[in-house]
């Protein structure tokens, strides 16, 4: 018991840094480090109520993928420099910001001390958590039993982020540009190149020469050009 | 199978292929498709009438639903289509007289340049026609109605480059439209009061209907058919309507459309059973129009006036017939009304096409010389409509007289006015035939009237011309119909009557229908023979449609009543003989002024609608224009107004937006707190 | 010595999400505001996991797996259009971004 308690007062105490790094740091670096903290402590929480693959995703998934993504793209754009935090540009903003906040939390406390330590609802009978079997087991029992249209919609959605972030963060404008390509365009490389075949084609007919010479070189040219 | 949707879809379907070939089909080739597709609507149509032959009497109802129109909560308006034996019946004679008016107007509109788009309006007239009637709810009905409200007014203004013929269709669009407004808040009261707008609901509904919303309903309905059917005080549109083509006349305004307003009366009988004194209104209103039509066809010197004003005459006596409950008799003049007005018309017609479309009866005569066929079958028309036995118009006349007698207190009087009415309709038609087939060949005389000395006949007729050239100048609307040949189409060089003038027998396809229509005229009273129950064909076929018990006087009666009409018949036939042929008496006698300008209603009309009229709609105009206007523009501003207030809310700076939602969070968060059992 | 019960659970969680919710409403810069939304994120995982518990129903388990998946998707197209923004623009924050005003 003590055990416990110690270990969900230490996760708490990381997790709450973490999230007050995340907003007051000004490096988007740190505040993506800070992130990382939290998540972990959530890990932390989620073994400790005996969500083990819950806890294993949120490590793999969250801080390995996520956050790295996260850091990718603070990089990327190079974005890590130190934002103000002194004034706000928007009036008003900051001082309703907190009373919101204040508010929800301040509802959120009243909401679930005033009740003591009891939660309301129904116990499940369907999905009962077997203490014999394992967490992954029971997950995977009723994600592909009752949530099964819900994971297939999911398969979906993801695909359809991949195609829209592929989409959006392509660059814009013509596949090949000027500057890369000075010669011109593709086409008018393909053309040359054919102009040039046609030409070298008249004066083997006239040479007769039989050595493959110019067509290998066009083909080089080809490759070369891919 | 059932073919019923195929009825209005060929005609339809016909439209549209002119609509998109119909240049490339030209002339007669389009002539030719429109009829073909009116020909095999019409053989469908007797495809269902076997089918519903063979039916026993009281199933014979057939539905055809296609697909639902409108759906609207409990309101649902479906694309169908009834057919019982009342539409059956509309359908045969529509698509039949509509298919040999198509082969008439074959000839009759040979070398117009808009030969195609004539044939593209009578399709789409027959499809709105057919729909029309075909239609299983008042709505349905309502889009026919208007079709052919459109078509007709399409086709009166054909050659719309004379802005007499313009202003004709204008006339007649605006008159309707009186009518239509009548329809719709009928049809809107029978959708408060029934819950259905189908006939198959009304139906079984209408007893429950307390009388007064019945007698309102009845009223409205009939509003809309003195619109749609020229009765008073809504009939000055038909006579300015000749300025269509003759083909139109005949198929629009004579046989079909007018009709609709019979139909429409007849299709709602169960609400008119409980209507009351409702009915009594459609009874007087078409006895009085009957009356004054057919005093005015006296005075006109226009041989298509002449018809039109007997159109009139002839649905006033329609519906006196469905005014007295009289429903059968009502829909048998009907059909043989369709049959010798059409064949008068296209008689007209021809010999209007003989004379270098030359309308005015003073300068004809003698043509039963020229134009053999054309003669011998409007003598038939002639002495259908004057109501001689034992050709179709004394049967279908003598049945709604009859009716009229037994028709309660006030039966004696409405039968004494349709008895008048049927003398002065031989009379006056008598003095169409004298005036066209006989006497002396008049075009050949000097056009000036004021220098001919040769006969009384054309001096007692120039005092009427000068009357009609006064009325030319009341107003365009009124000299729309007297111009009414006058239409500026590539091929109709009117005025072009010479004096030297041969007139000409018409091409086959414009005598064919004549002679077929004239064998309909001798023989259609068949269907309808008031020798005892086994020769009442019609009324058995009707039963289950209108199945109103209507008792005729007894039998003696009867017979006195048949020899009234005929006694009064001949009365008139000869006392235009001694006018028109012998010239015992005068003309001018007769042939009054205040006739001639049809009792000057259009003139009131003008003045109503030019003086009080103009101010007081002026009025509303003001009063939408500030006050209802206003409203809707103050409400308009007002919202833009705190629109652009609130619009620097949308800052585009997402963490505002995000603090609104975090704000809208602790909100939805207190809420949940508060009402928590803390 | 208090017991430990979900109540510890869920006071660190909403303080969490307090916490992710002050920085998202605060910095400008996207990345950074981003990193908050995942505080936001795991601050709920947890009520999730501890309801879980709480009501011995791994439902709630199933949950936070949809969760993780979403804000993983969430981050991927966030920080492409991130980087498609920074490309026109650069050093960017997000009051910049504010085209879209009435």
């Amino acid at each position: 018991m003590r055990v416990e308690m110690f270990t969900f007062l230490l996760t708490a105490a990381i997790c709450l840094a973490g999230s007050a790094g995340v907003v007051l740091l000004r490096n988007p670096v740190h505040n993506a480090l800070s992130l990382v903290a939290t998540l972990f402590g959530v890990a932390v929480l989620f073994i400790q109520q005996g969500a083990y693959f819950l806890a294993a995703i949120q490590v793999i998934v969250y801080a390995g993928a996520i956050v790295i993504l996260f850091l990718f793209v603070i990089m990327l754009l190079g974005v890590d420099k130190a934002e103000g935090l002194d004034r706000d540009p928007i009036l008003g903003q900051r001082p309703a910001a907190i009373a919101a906040a204040v508010a929800i939390l301040g509802l959120s406390l009243t909401a679930l001390l005033s009740v003591g330590s009891r939660v309301t609802g129904q116990a499940s009978t369907l999905a009962a958590i077997d203490g014999s079997e394992p967490n992954i087991n029971a997950l995977a029992k009723v994600l592909f039993t009752d949530y099964v249209f819900a994971f297939e919609i999911t398969s979906v959605l993801l695909t359809v982020a991949v195609v829209g972030a592929v989409v959006l963060s392509r660059k814009a404008g013509p596949a090949i540009d000027a500057a890369e390509f000075p010669e011109g365009t593709t086409a008018d490389l393909l053309q040359a190149k054919h102009d040039a075949a046609a030409v070298e084609q008249g004066v083997l007919e006239e040479v007769a020469t039989e050595d493959e010479t110019p067509e290998g070189e066009a083909e080089t040219a080809e490759e070369a050009l891919r | 199978m059932n073919l019923i949707w195929l009825i209005p879809c060929l005609p339809l379907f016909g439209f549209l292929v002119l609509l998109v070939a119909g240049r490339k089909l030209g002339d007669p080739g389009a002539g030719w498709w429109g009829t073909g597709v009116v020909a095999a609507s019409f053989l469908v149509v007797v495809k269902v009438f076997f089918d519903l032959l063979a039916l026993p009497e009281e199933e014979r109802s057939l539905t055809q639903t296609l697909f639902t129109w409108i759906p609207s909560g409990s309101f649902k308006v479906s694309i169908g289509f009834l057919a019982d034996p009342l539409s059956i019946l509309m359908c045969l004679f529509i698509t039949g007289i509509g298919a040999l008016i198509h082969l008439y107007s074959i000839g009759y509109m040979k070398g117009d340049e808009k030969f195609s788009k004539f044939f593209l309006y009578l399709n789409l007239f027959l499809a709105s026609m057919l729909l029309l009637v075909l239609g299983d709810n008042l709505l349905l009905t309502f889009l026919g109605w208007e079709g052919v409200g459109t078509c007709s007014y399409l086709l009166i203004s054909f050659w719309h480059t004379d802005p007499a013929n313009a202003s004709a269709g204008k006339k007649a669009f605006v008159t309707n439209r009186i009518g239509d407004f009548g329809f719709m808040l009928g049809t809107f009261l029978v959708w408060v009061t029934v819950g259905s707008i189908n006939y198959a609901d009304i139906g079984p509904a209408a007893p429950m209907i307390a009388a007064g919303t019945a007698t309102a309903i009845a009223l409205l309905f009939f509003l809309g058919a003195v619109g749609k059917s020229a009765q008073l005080p809504l009939s000055v549109w038909l006579p300015d309507a000749m300025a269509g083509p003759t083909p139109v006349s005949a198929l629009i305004h004579a046989a079909t459309m007018v009709t609709a307003g019979v139909y429409l009366i007849a299709r709602l009988n169960p609400i008119m059973a409980q209507a009351g004194w409702a009915n009594d209104v459609i009874a007087w209103t078409g006895a009085i129009t009957a009356l004054v039509a057919a005093s005015i066809a006296i005075a006109q010197t226009d041989i298509k006036k002449v018809l039109a004003y007997s159109t009139v005459s002839q649905l006033g006596y329609m519906f006196l017939a469905v005014g007295t409950q009289n429903y059968v008799a009502g829909i048998f003049h009907m059909v043989t009304h369709a049959f010798f007005k059409a064949l008068l018309f296209l008689g007209a017609g021809s010999v209007i096409m003989a004379m270098s479309h030359e309308q005015d009866m003073r300068k004809f005569g003698n043509l039963r010389k020229y134009l053999p066929v054309t003669f011998a079958t409007f003598m038939i028309g002639w002495l259908a409509i004057s109501g001689i036995p034992p050709l179709a118009g004394f049967w279908s006349k003598d049945e709604v007289l009859a009716g009229a007698f037994n028709a309660g207190p006030a039966g004696p009087v409405l039968w004494f006015i349709g008895l008048l009415v049927a003398l002065m309709t031989a009379f006056y038609m008598t003095r169409v035939v004298i005036m066209t087939f006989f006497g002396s060949e008049k075009w050949r005389l000097t056009d000036d009237p004021h220098e001919a000395v040769e006969s009384a006949d054309v001096e007692s007729e120039a005092v009427e011309s000068e009357a009609v050239e006064s009325v030319d100048l009341v107003g365009a609307s009124v000299a729309a119909a007297d111009h009414g040949g006058g239409h500026g189409g590539g091929h109709d060089d009117h005025h072009g009557l010479s004096p030297d003038h041969t007139p000409q027998e018409s091409h086959w396809t414009m005598t064919a229908p004549l002679v077929i229509l004239a064998g309909l005229s001798i023989f259609g009273g068949a269907i309808n023979l008031p020798f005892g129950s086994d020769f009442k064909h019609l009324e058995r076929w009707l039963e289950p449609t209108l199945a109103y018990e209507h008792e005729l006087p007894p039998v003696p009666v009867l017979v006195l009543l048949a020899f009234a009409a005929i006694a009064v018949a001949s009365l008139g036939i000869f006392l235009a003989y001694l006018v028109y042929s012998k010239h015992k008496i005068a003309a001018e006698k007769i042939e009054r002024p205040v006739l001639a300008h049809a009792w000057y209603i259009d003139e009131t009309y003008a003045k109503v609608a030019g003086g009080p009229g103009e101010a007081g709609f002026q009025g509303l105009a003001d009063f939408d224009g500030t006050v209802v206007d206003g409203a809707v523009n103050g409400v308009g501003a007002g919202v833009l107004g705190i629109g652009n207030k609130l619009r620097p809310v949308q800052s585009g700076l997402v963490r505002s937006y995000a603090l609104g939602i975090s704000i809208g969070g602790a909100l939805l968060l207190a809420f949940i707190v508060t009402r928590m059992n803390l | 010595m208090l017991a430990l019960n979900e109540t510890w659970y869920l006071v660190l969680a909403a303080m969490i999400f307090t916490i992710g919710a002050v920085g998202l409403l605060t910095r400008k810069n996207p990345l950074v505001m981003f990193m908050c939304v995942e505080l936001m994120l795991n601050a709920v995982n947890l009520t999730f996991v501890t309801f879980s518990k709480a009501l011995d129903d791994i439902a709630g388990q199933a949950i936070v797996f949809f969760v993780m998946v979403v804000a993983a998707a969430e981050v991927v197209v966030g920080l492409g259009i991130i980087v498609a923004i920074m490309r026109r623009r650069q050093g960017a924050n997000a009051d910049d971004i504010s085209l879209m005003r009435g």
